[in-house]
This record gives structure tokens, C-alpha cells and sequence, in this order.
């Protein structure tokens, strides 16, 4: 039995890693990577933590944020591609025009 | 006793069908059909109104006609419905204003033929009827207010009527301003009653019951309330110090002068005194202003009137000197005698507005005395007309003027108001002055007309020419119906209206026939004087203007009172009006809040877009700072 310790380091560990590359890399497929990270990183702690309690709400969760990570994995691919066509760029920097 | 009567709802329905049809279809059916439903209506209304009349006449004395249209105002013990009720001395109005109006609007088909705007014109006119119709027939003092506003509003329309003249607009507006000020006084009387009767429980605004309930008002209430209603007589009977507005207003049209200007709406304020005599009744002090105030401006107005040349601007200055004659009528107490005269003085004065028309009509559009003259020939129709209109309004023995004139001058006298009686029978002198110059610099003596207008120089058609002739006959006839007591019928038109105005009850003794004789003399002597001035020896005028120089610059210049009122009202406002609240408080104060206001929002808007780049990343860096924050909280601040 792994203890729940190592779980919640492990799962800290992988949701930094997305944190810092969201906020460092400036390819945008990179920080969709990074998001879906996260996403898993917290996933992996709700199973751990509902193990640990003994609770079926944990497990149940994770399917739900499956469920969302994979719509939000198409309409976000879809919007990349599509901001692509239009400007020939995946980074960041160049992907401005949303202001003021 | 008073008899419900539906026909009477028929005299406003008319007019009103008039103003219907002559807005919404009268600029698409062209003039015929206007012609056509603007006298046409007026006639209806006319009839309606006589079927009445004869009515009330066929019913025992002091009875009166009632058609409740329908409730108005309910609010807790008070209510004021919109009935109408004809007795005597609404039904003469009623009778004076639809008969006079309906020939009234016969002769504006020929005097507007050559005017585009005739479908306008028409539903002024017939709203114009309809107000004054309500103000006549109301019930109570909250609907005739509604009337009396309402023909305000008309005038203020047709004085303005060719409003593509600025100063013809400017005088619309100053018609509707000084009436607003007499309105004002009007609608403080109405609360001074309501407030006097409330108090002890009464709550109404009918006249009927005011008159039950009249003691309970109070002497000094009522005289205020007198007052009070008599500046609101002043503004809209174009009295001292409100009469300011009625000479300006002869730019409307001509038979607008005769219908509004001189027969129906300026005599308004002596109806409201005459309806409102039990109040008045209580107030002596009231009555002798009144009195007072009309004297003066009976004769203030006259001396004007001597050296004006303007046709029209005569006419209005003696429309005021008349007015001046009727309240110095109801002021005595003799309330009758001030609605007799205010009758014969709608027939006669109409008439002059109407004759002068014609004249201003056959010569294009010249109301200069100054050049016409000799014009006898050339419109032998309106010359009759217009001999007989002065001679009644001089008051020759016979005509109606006459017999008005004489129990005014006759009332003042035997009330005690010696002086008032001498200032009137001046006046009369005056007046029969002023009015055969007019007459005799019109049609007499030689021409000065220039050449170009006299060649097209014609007597009206007769749809303008008959009623005229009509006029002319009532006249001469209208004044019978008040013959002195002991001739023939004796003063019946003072015993039908006595119900509701009383009989004069003289306090000094005095023989009629002296009263009359010596004001018929000085009314003669002003005849001689005008004959000899303006035809026998033409050039006294002139040499009398260049000797008594400053009183000639005095009266042409109207004693200076325009000027007067520029000064220290006119220009007061409009220094207020421009300098502190046009621009101090609207332009500075309201305009710099709001402007300041929204140069705030911007700048700071400014300001604040700089934060923003546009790269996703700055704002997840952000969020998670607010994310970090959150959780600090609850970690350290909520759990601990």
C-alpha cells in the first residue's frame, strides 16, 4: 500500500510541472499540455484521497473531469488550429489582439 | 330648479367634431371641405345652443339646464365632475359666443381665401370655440379654468398664426406669458375658496353650492379670493396692469381680433366676475378695486387710442377701454349692466374688427390710417356697417351702446363712485373722438392710398359683406332687450339674469335721464371735435401734435409702459434667464457635472486599459495569484 503521502507529493509535483509550463512556455500547445496536466495531477489526487477515505465520490469525480477534460481537449485543439490558419503562429506573444 | 338637458352636451360637440375634422382630414379634403365644416359646425352649435336657450326661456325664472358628461376628479370628500349648466347668464354667453362665432367663421372663408394654411386656421377657430364654450357652460371653477386656459393656449395659436414672422411669433408668446401671469391669480383663488370652505368641512368647487355656502367663505377670504381672481381677469380681460399683451396681439388675423380679441375671450374675465358675484358680494373691497381699476383703464386706454394710426391697434385700445367699462360695471355691483354691455360691445366691437378686415382686405393688407382715406365709394357696404358699429359704440341714443354705455355710467353714479362716473364720461367723450377719426380718416376726406393698392381696391364678396349686415342689425337691436325701466318692455335682459346676478341696488339717487343726458352731450362734443379736426379743418392734428409735442410723443409711444415693463421685467428675465441659469448654472453648473462626470470615467478608463496586453499568460499568472491568495486565506486566516 502506497501511503498517501507519496500520492499527494506525487500529484503536487505533476500540477507544478503544469502550473510552470502554462505560465513559462509560449507555444499555446504546450500550455494546453500544461492544463491537461493540472487536470490529471488533480484527478490523481481525488482517487488517492477517496482510497484513503474509502469514499466511491473521489472515483466518481475523476470520470466527470475526464468527461470535460476530453470535450474541452476538442474545442480547445479546434480553436488552436483555427487561430493557426488565421495567423500561421503557435506562440503566445503574437496572440494579442484581445485587448483594449 | 334645474332640468337635465342632453342637447346641451351638442353645443360642445360640434366645435369639437369641427377641430376632429379640420386637424386629421381638412389638409387632405382642401379648402371646400373646410369652408365648408368650419362655419358649418359653428352654425350646428348655434342651433344646439338656441334649442337651449329657448328652453331656459319657456322655463320659470331662476331655472337652469345641467348635462353631467361625465365624473372627473374624486379625491377623499372632494370631487369636481365635468358637467355643464346653462342659466341666464351663461346661456347669453352661450348664445353670444356660438352666434357671434358661427358668422364669425362665415367671414373668414373670404377673409383666408388666399391663404394656404386654411385647414389650420379653422381648427384653431373651432377649438378655440370649444374652450370658450367650456369656460361658459362649466359648473364649476375647476372646469372653467380648464376653458379659460384652453382659449389662452387658442389665442396664443392665431395671434401666431402667420409664425413665419418673427415678431408676429414674439407676440404669441407675449400674449401667453402675461395671460399666465393672470392665471396664476386665478388658480391662487381657486385654492383660497378651497381651502376657506374645507376648512369648515365644505368641500366643493360648484357654483351652485359655493353660492349656498358663500357666508361661510368669510370676508376677508373673499376678498382675497376676489382678488386674486381679478388678476386673472386682468391677464386674460386685458386690464391694468396686464392689458400690455392685447395691442400686440392685433397681428393675427382679423377675424381672430373680432372673434378672440374683442367679442369673446377678453370679456371671460367680466363673465368670471358676474358668475362669481355672491363671492364678491362679500367683499367690498374687492368691488371697488375692481371698479377703480377698470375707470382707469377704460380711460387710460382712450387717450391712447386718440393718436394711434394703426386701424387695428385703435380697435384694441378701445376693445380695452370698453373692457374697462364693463368691470367698472360688475366693480358697482351692477352685475347685469357689465354682461349687457359685454353683449352689446361683442356685436358692435365685432363688427368693427370684421369691417376693418374688409378694409385691410380691399387694400392688400395696409392698416395704416395714414394712407387711406376717401374709401366710402369704393366699399359702400362697409362704410354702412361700420357708421352704425361707431354710432352704437359711441353710444347714440338707440343703439345698443347706448343702452349698455348708460347703465354703467348710470350704476357708477348712484354706487357713490362720483369720480369714476366723471373719468367714464370723459371716456365716452374720448371714445366718440377716437372713433370717428378712425372712421372719418378711413372712408372721408381725400384719398392717400397709394395708387398701386387702390386700383384693387373692392367691397368684399358677400360672404363676408353678410355677416357684416347681420352684425350691424344686432347692433343696432341688441341693446332693446335692456331698455331704461318704464319704456315699452322696460330693462328685461337685467330681470332675466337677475336669478343669478342680482339686481342693482342703487345708494344714491339720481335721475337717469340727467346721467344720460349730460354723458350723451360729452360723447357729442367728442364727435364735434373729431368732425372738425379730421374734416372741416384737416390741419388742427398736426399743428396740435407739433405744439404739444411731448404729450403727443407720450400717448403715441403708449405712455411708455412696453419700455416700462422691458425694464424692470423683460430684461431682469432675460438677464436671469441667459447670464445666471443659461449659463452660470446650466452651462457651468449642469453641463461641467456631467461633462466632468464623463471626462472622469474616461481618463480613468485611460488609465486603467494599460493593464491590459492581451497575452493569455499574464492573466493565468494573475489568476493564480488570486488562486494562491484564496487558499492562503483559508489555510491561515479560516482553518486555523
Amino acid at each position: 500500500m502506497v501511503p498517501l503521502t507519496y500520492m499527494m507529493s506525487l500529484s503536487s509535483a505533476i500540477f507544478a510541472i503544469g502550473v510552470a509550463g502554462m505560465l513559462l512556455r509560449r507555444n499555446i500547445l504546450i500550455m494546453f499540455m500544461s492544463i491537461e496536466l493540472m487536470l490529471n495531477a488533480v484527478n490523481l489526487a481525488f482517487i488517492a484521497l477517496g482510497t484513503e477515505l474509502g469514499s466511491m465520490d473521489g472515483q466518481a469525480i475523476v470520470f466527470f473531469a475526464m468527461t470535460v477534460a476530453a470535450a474541452e481537449a476538442a474545442v480547445g485543439l479546434a480553436i488552436i488550429i483555427a487561430s493557426f490558419r488565421n495567423r500561421e503562429t503557435v506562440h503566445a506573444d503574437d496572440l494579442t489582439m484581445l485587448k483594449w | 330648479m334645474s332640468v337635465e338637458f342632453a342637447p346641451l352636451g351638442l353645443i360642445l360637440l360640434f366645435p369639437a367634431l369641427g377641430v376632429l375634422f379640420n386637424l386629421f382630414l381638412g389638409p387632405r379634403l382642401g379648402r371646400g371641405a373646410v369652408n365648408l365644416a368650419g362655419p358649418g359646425v359653428m352654425f350646428l352649435a348655434f342651433a344646439a345652443a338656441a334649442w337651449g336657450f329657448a328652453d331656459l326661456l319657456a322655463m320659470p325664472a331662476g331655472s337652469a339646464l345641467t348635462f353631467k358628461l361625465w365624473g372627473w376628479i374624486v379625491a377623499g370628500n372632494f370631487h369636481a365632475d365635468l358637467a355643464l349648466r346653462m342659466d341666464a347668464l351663461s346661456g347669453v354667453m352661450v348664445m353670444v359666443v356660438t352666434g357671434l362665432g358661427a358668422f364669425i367663421h362665415l367671414y373668414s372663408v373670404g377673409y383666408m381665401a388666399h391663404d394656404d394654411d386654411v385647414a389650420r386656421f379653422f381648427t384653431y377657430l373651432n377649438l378655440f370655440a370649444l374652450s370658450m364654450l367650456v369656460l361658459v357652460l362649466a359648473s364649476n371653477l375647476l372646469m372653467m379654468f380648464v376653458g379659460w386656459e384652453g382659449v389662452g393656449l387658442c389665442s396664443y395659436l392665431l395671434i401666431g398664426f402667420w409664425y413665419t414672422n418673427p415678431q408676429f411669433a414674439y407676440n404669441g408668446r407675449k400674449a401667453f406669458v402675461v395671460n399666465r401671469i393672470g392665471d396664476a391669480g386665478f388658480i391662487l383663488g381657486i385654492l383660497t375658496i378651497v381651502s376657506a370652505l374645507a376648512r369648515q368641512g365644505v368641500w366643493t368647487l360648484e357654483f351652485t353650492e359655493l353660492q349656498q355656502h358663500a357666508a361661510m367663505i368669510g370676508a376677508a377670504a373673499a376678498t382675497a379670493a376676489g382678488l386674486l381672481f381679478f388678476l386673472g381677469a386682468t391677464g386674460k380681460s386685458a386690464q391694468i396692469p396686464l392689458y400690455v399683451w392685447l395691442p400686440d396681439a392685433m397681428v393675427g388675423p382679423t377675424p381672430v381680433s373680432a372673434l378672440i380679441h374683442a367679442a369673446t375671450m377678453v370679456t371671460a374675465g367680466v363673465y368670471m366676475v358676474a358668475r362669481l358675484n355672491f363671492l364678491y358680494a362679500l367683499g367690498p373691497e374687492a368691488m371697488a378695486v375692481i371698479a377703480t381699476i377698470g375707470a382707469l383703464t377704460a380711460f387710460f386706454a382712450a387717450t391712447i387710442a386718440v393718436v394711434q394710426t394703426d386701424i387695428k391697434r385703435v380697435l384694441a385700445y378701445s376693445t380695452i377701454s370698453q373692457l374697462g367699462y364693463m368691470f367698472l360695471g360688475v366693480g358697482c355691483g351692477a352685475f347685469a349692466a357689465g354682461i349687457f354691455h359685454l353683449m352689446t360691445h361683442a356685436f358692435f366691437k365685432g363688427l368693427l374688427f370684421l369691417c376693418a378686415g374688409s378694409v385691410i382686405h380691399a387694400l392688400g393688407g395696409e392698416q395704416d390710417m395714414t394712407n387711406m382715406g376717401a374709401l366710402r365709394k369704393k366699399l359702400p357696404t362697409t362704410y354702412a356697417t361700420m357708421l352704425v358699429a361707431t354710432l352704437a359704440i359711441v353710444a347714440t341714443p338707440g343703439l345698443s351702446g347706448y343702452f349698455s354705455k348708460d347703465l354703467i355710467l348710470e350704476a357708477s353714479y348712484e354706487s357713490g363712485h362720483e369720480w369714476l362716473w366723471l373719468l367714464s364720461v370723459i371716456t365716452a367723450g374720448l371714445t366718440a373722438f377716437y372713433m370717428f377719426r378712425l372712421l372719418f380718416l378711413t372712408f372721408h376726406g381725400d384719398s392717400r392710398v397709394e395708387p398701386s393698392r387702390l386700383a384693387h381696391a373692392h367691397e368684399s364678396p358677400p360672404i363676408m359683406t353678410i355677416p357684416l349686415i347681420v352684425l350691424a342689425i344686432f347692433s343696432v337691436a341688441g341693446g332693446w332687450t335692456g331698455l331704461p325701466e318704464g319704456l315699452l318692455w322696460g330693462n328685461a335682459f337685467a330681470r332675466f339674469l337677475a336669478p343669478v346676478t342680482g339686481m342693482f341696488r342703487p345708494s344714491v339717487d339720481a335721475s337717469a335721464a340727467a346721467l344720460s343726458g349730460f354723458a350723451t352731450a360729452v360723447a357729442g362734443i367728442g364727435f364735434i371735435a373729431a368732425y372738425v379736426c379730421y374734416v372741416r379743418v384737416p390741419g388742427i392734428p398736426a399743428a396740435l401734435a407739433g405744439r404739444a409735442r411731448n404729450l403727443y410723443r407720450l400717448l403715441l409711444d403708449k405712455y411708455y409702459v412696453d419700455q416700462f415693463y422691458d425694464l424692470i421685467v423683460t430684461r431682469p428675465l432675460f438677464f436671469i434667464s441667459t447670464r445666471v441659469f443659461g449659463q452660470a448654472i446650466d452651462t457651468i453648473g449642469i453641463d461641467g457635472t456631467v461633462n466632468g462626470a464623463g471626462l472622469t470615467v474616461e481618463s480613468t478608463g485611460e488609465l486603467a486599459r494599460r493593464a491590459e496586453t492581451g497575452n493569455v499568460q499574464h492573466y493565468a499568472f494573475v489568476y493564480l495569484l488570486g488562486v494562491i491568495g484564496i487558499v492562503a486565506y483559508y489555510l491561515f486566516l479560516v482553518i486555523r
